[in-house]
């Protein structure tokens, strides 16, 4: 059996990374940074919509979670999960962005301004 | 006495795993990244892949997952690594097969779909494809973890080269 590296292996390598890169580059210049607004979830089930330009604390179910809004952006400070990954994650401003704390099933979820009122007129 | 032996290297590849577990939960090797972590384990499943039967492979990984789960996590861990380590054995054992890679490529493959297949579970498990944003990220951890754990098991196999399991 061989051992060494083949150039398939590089090729594949390449082809990943590339992906991933172009993905991401996509990604921010989708996301349109600003003003907008998170939906919490709990379980699947929303919880409240709250506004990103709005200076704010909320209690995440019941008390599991606490998620502070700052300078436009959404920030989980503390939760109760024996990880803390959600608490860790950085802070989401932009469309799509995330944090989620899969142990409590609480999901927070960026919707920019123009897109949540193209929605609700679509809706 | 083949199955005896066979039935003997599982029960010491096992453990191996689940030493490599424990010893990843001493090293905080942290990537900056929430949720990226080395899977020293999956040393032992590669290694393995190239050394005994696949079906061998499959219950050394399942219980791997298990066991380990029981120990150092929880049953949420447990589906999580499960659906990551079964997708990604899957992947390396088809290309194991096909002969395109060498051993690190069939790593890097395996690292990335450990890491889609947690992912695919995540968004089953919280109903979100939001967490589609995080795919970059993963593809790249997989392939940085996958690497290593493909050298390291290319010089393990090198040394190895004259026993079968």
């Amino acid at each position: 059996m061989k051992t060494g590296i083949k150039k398939n292996d590089i090729l594949l390598i390449f082809i990943v990374l590339a992906v991933a890169g172009s993905a991401a580059f996509l990604h921010n210049l989708l996301g349109t940074a600003g003003a907008g607004s998170v939906t919490v979830k709990v379980n699947g089930v929303i919880e409240g919509v709250y506004s990103l330009g709005e200076d704010q604390e909320i209690e995440i179910n019941k008390g599991t979670n606490y998620l502070v809004i700052k300078n436009g952006k959404a920030d989980m400070i503390r939760a109760d999960c024996p990880d803390k990954l959600c608490v860790n994650q950085k802070a989401v401003s932009k469309n799509h962005e995330s944090i989620i704390c899969l142990p409590n099933k609480v999901i927070v979820e960026v919707n920019s301004t123009e897109k949540g009122e193209y929605d609700a007129v679509a809706n | 006495m083949r199955w005896q032996i066979r039935t003997a290297f599982l029960g010491v590849f096992t453990s191996l795993a689940l030493i490599f577990s424990y010893v990843e939960t001493l090293i905080p090797i942290s990537f900056g990244i929430p949720g990226v972590k080395l899977g020293l384990a999956n040393l032992i499943i590669v290694t393995a892949l190239y050394k005994m039967r696949l079906r061998d492979v499959y219950a050394l990984s399942v219980a791997r997952v298990v066991l380990s789960g029981l120990i150092f996590g929880n049953y949420i861990t447990i589906l999580y690594s499960l659906s990551g380590g079964l997708l990604s054995l899957s992947v390396m054992a088809a290309l194991r097969k096909r002969d395109w890679f060498s051993v690190m490529g069939v790593s890097v493959a395996g690292g990335i779909f450990h890491n889609v297949g947690q992912l695919l579970i995540a968004m089953l498990i919280v109903e979100t494809f939001s967490v589609s944003y995080y795919i970059p990220v993963l593809l790249a951890a997989g392939t940085a973890t996958g690497l290593v754990i493909g050298i390291l098991a290319g010089q393990i196999l090198k040394r190895l080269a004259n026993i079968e399991f």
